[in-house]
């Protein structure tokens, strides 16, 4: 193999090239200024200037999400890397595959409080899948390729490399991204065999058969999620997808029960709690689904599919683990089942069917309106009726507008849906829009928010204006941060502390100053029109949409409680003593 | 260490039941790693950030090359929690092999300590009888005090260090323990 000699910061950039990247995201700083004067002199990677090193984390989590590829980060030393904490974490909780680089202080200046100095991979090693801190330039190469492998195999998650200043400057041997195996991270894909068919076994014998899937299915490819639905078509089986899982089999499949969870559908979770035979793919079973562990689907034995081993048996135990990619088992699953001939239990099937529709008929999503104020769900179901033929990239900030983004917009294929799921990182949405539109130049992003969690990375319209990012920030605004008031209403005798959004800005105005359309709609007379010009307009655009600030999202299960406890609508006494401890 | 609460608060989720008559138990895991900067560190922050018990703790490089070192930690915990140990260590990117000795037969274990104790006439006698019961041999001596170095197995030390408290005023340093598996079966360095 030949080798050339390259500087440091040089040799970032050709791996980058080497490594596919075509866009990063990130924000300059004294540590990183090598790497900049390298970007300055070529033109095969694009840089985003973001406006806050947390917005350029998400912008590639963004980009990561809707394209599958790996997202990528440059920032400072110091303040540069601590901004990017909660980027960064949000992407170990969600799996999504990022590599950060950061600049560090020079190798002889570590450890002396330099200035823009910080432990970085100290900060960092328990908020990234993986970190390095490079000390020698001879390694930068091969660190550089070892953390896109890292980054993106296995459970994806984000990786950090720390780079010092003076290892930018030095001269060392570059290695292409050929060959890179990692002496002890090989992660497994491919189920076991036995546990293959002892699945079929429990799936063909099953009465009260459920398939609950999530993001892993997104995670390993829009390939799992055509699988997916082979596999449910094929069998019928009643499917629900948690909150990173949408969008991996139609809305608008027969077999597809809505979302389930803490904001749930009613037949999903009934479901999940009745089941006898439960098909876990690529979910990881957190308390956000589960609700009480030791009421979560009492009667059902639980084949559990997840590439980490660590999620198996983690919180519920599993009779069947399978450690392996969602994408390559459900292959087998379907291989198995096939050359067995398995049939569903018929009559069973259509017996359990008879319940969930019974459930359904509960209709615990419906809503009423008048004419008077916006209700929020409607506000988001216009949204989806006038969008869905653009095929449009959702992404949302944390709140009640994104549980009621979940309930009330349908996503019809993978990776059009990108929120913060496992952290709730209010600040997600804008910047992530911004790393979706990106990637998909042509496509109708639209950030669904809250007027408090937009204020988070506000500043990042900034950079939407800058690159003509046409991403579209739709506002459900209570003028509360909803989501925390409807807990007080819960739990703390509506006390409303502190979860008022006073001296809110005027979004119209705010819009302008960047640079952007600003549009409001007050009334339901205006909500269609407001969407029509939002969407209509080529440029990113705030659109401001009143709602009724009381609404609160139902169903729930309340914090503590099992599926079957699920609440349709307010009451005093929904949540015990041992309930409100938990958040 | 950090211990988990009663009511056993489930690592890594924000539920605080069940697991009311679960056994605890004591596990004692060899964890081969590279031998890196902030090997230790992850495995530390990982024991730390999820609630995990650190009982005992030792590292040392176990190849020629200095290149893979060998972890030994005693911990506990109930069945599921030592499985997500294994699990969650076995995770780190720069682990091999991750080993618990305790469920994979019969286990060695030893520690080394050495223990200064301070005591003059009836009480410094009868420490070097109980150190010869103890086959504990004389690191160092003074007119009035004695550092002992003894090894075997924690509860043998537990038991030395005890009765030199009741002797005198003294000073307790231990290794930690190192484990093994018996038999021929040979955990790699690879
Ligand atoms: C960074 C961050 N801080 C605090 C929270 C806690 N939190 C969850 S939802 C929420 C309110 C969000 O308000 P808003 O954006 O207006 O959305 P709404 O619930 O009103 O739809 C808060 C404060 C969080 N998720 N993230
Ligand atoms: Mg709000």
């Amino acid at each position: 193999m030949s080798t050339v000699t390259l500087s440091g910061a040089q040799m970032i950039i050709k791996s980058l090239v080497d490594q596919g990247v075509e866009v990063i995201f990130g924000y300059p700083g004294g540590a990183v200024l090598p790497i900049y004067d390298e970007l300055f002199k070529q033109n095969q990677i694009r840089h985003v200037l973001v406006r806050h090193e947390q917005g350029a984390v998400h912008a590639a989590e963004g980009y990561a999400r809707s394209t599958g590829k790996v997202g990528v980060v440059l920032v400072t030393s110091g303040p540069g890397a601590t901004n990017a904490v909660t980027g960064l974490t949000d992407a170990l909780m969600d799996s999504i595959p990022v590599v950060c680089l950061t600049g560090q202080v020079p190798t002889h200046l570590i450890g002396n409080d330099a200035f823009q100095e910080c432990d970085t991979t100290g900060i960092t090693r328990p908020c990234t899948k993986h970190n390095y801190l490079v000390k020698e330039v001879d390694k930068l190469a091969k660190t550089m390729h070892e953390a896109f492998y890292v980054a993106r195999t296995g459970r994806p998650g984000p990786v950090v490399i720390d780079i010092p200043k003076d290892v930018q400057f030095a001269a060392g041997p570059y290695t292409g991204p050929e060959n890179i195996v990692h002496k002890t991270y090989k992660p497994k894909t491919e189920g076991d065999a036995p546990a293959i068919e002892r699945a079929v076994d429990l799936l063909m014998s099953a009465k009260k058969p459920i398939i609950y899937a999530g993001g892993g299915v997104i995670n390993a490819g829009p390939e799992a999620s055509d699988l997916l639905r082979e596999f449910v078509t094929l069998t019928n089986y009643p499917t629900t997808l948690t909150l990173m899982g949408l969008g991996a089999l139609p809305a608008n499949a027969p077999q597809f029960l809505g979302m389930l969870g803490m904001h749930g559908t009613y037949e999903a979770n009934w479901a999940m709690h009745d089941c006898d035979v439960m098909l876990a793919l690529g979910a990881r079973f957190d308390d956000r689904i589960t609700g009480r562990v030791d009421a979560f689907s009492p009667n059902s034995k639980k084949i559990h599919v997840d590439i980490d081993p660590s999620s198996i048996n983690k919180n519920i135990r599993a009779d069947v683990p399978i450690i392996g990619d969602a994408k390559t088992v459900l292959e087998q699953i379907l291989a198995a089942w096939k050359k067995r001939g398995a049939k569903p239990n018929g009559d069973a099937l259509a017996a359990w069917w008879r319940q969930i529709d019974a459930w359904r008929d509960v209709k615990c999503l419906s809503f009423e309106t008048n004419d008077k104020t916006i209700k929020p769900q409607q506000a988001i179901r216009r949204l989806f009726e006038l969008t869905r033929d653009r095929d449009p990239y959702i992404t949302t900030e944390v709140g009640q507008h994104q549980m009621w983004a979940a309930q009330h917009f349908d996503f019809f294929a993978p990776n059009r849906w990108m929120t913060s799921g496992g952290l709730g990182t209010m600040g997600y949405g804008l910047p992530a829009a911004i790393g979706v539109q990106m990637a998909h130049p042509d496509a109708l992003v639209i950030d669904i928010a809250g007027e408090a969690s937009i204020l988070m990375n506000i500043q990042e319209i900034s950079t939407a204006v800058q690159y003509r990012l046409p991403v579209k920030i739709f506002i459900t605004n209570n003028r509360y941060m909803g989501m925390v008031r409807q807990w007080q209403e819960l739990l703390h005798g509506s006390r409303y502390s502190e979860s008022y959004s006073e001296a809110l800005p005027d979004f119209v105005k705010l819009a302008e100053a960047y640079g952007a359309l600003g549009l409001r709609a007050e009334t339901p007379a205006d909500l269609d029109e407001t969407i029509v010009r939002m969407i209509d307009y080529d440029g990113p655009v705030i659109a401001d949409i009143a709602v009724d600030p009381a609404e609160n999202c139902f169903p729930m299960i309340p914090s503590g409680q099992a599926h079957n406890e699920m609440i349709l609508a307010a009451s005093d006494d929904a949540i015990d003593e041992k309930g409100k401890v938990l958040v | 260490m950090s211990a988990t609460p009663t009511g056993a608060q489930q690592p890594g989720a924000a539920y605080t039941f069940q697991e009311a008559a679960e056994d605890i138990r004591r596990h004692a895991f060899a964890v081969v790693v590279d031998n890196e900067p902030g090997v230790l560190a992850r495995v530390i922050g990982l024991f730390s950030g999820r609630g995990y018990n650190i009982e005992s703790l030792t590292v040392s490089t176990v190849t020629e090359d200095e290149s893979v070192s060998r972890i030994t930690i005693v911990t506990s915990g109930t069945e599921m929690v030592i499985e997500q140990i294994k699990a969650q260590l076995a995770r780190l990117i720069p682990v091999h092999d991750v080993h618990d000795l305790t469920i994979e037969g019969d286990v060695i274990e030893k520690e080394v300590a050495l223990i200064k104790v301070v005591a003059k006439e009836h009480q410094r006698r009868e420490s070097l009888r109980i150190a010869d019961i103890f086959k504990a041999t004389v690191a160092d001596t003074t007119l009035e005090s004695f550092v002992f170095q003894i090894q075997g197995s924690p509860g043998k030390v537990d038991s030395f260090v005890e009765l030199m408290r009741a002797l005198g005023e003294t000073e307790v340093a231990r290794s930690g323990v190192v484990a093994m598996s018996r038999g021929a079966g040979v955990i790699s360095a690879e």
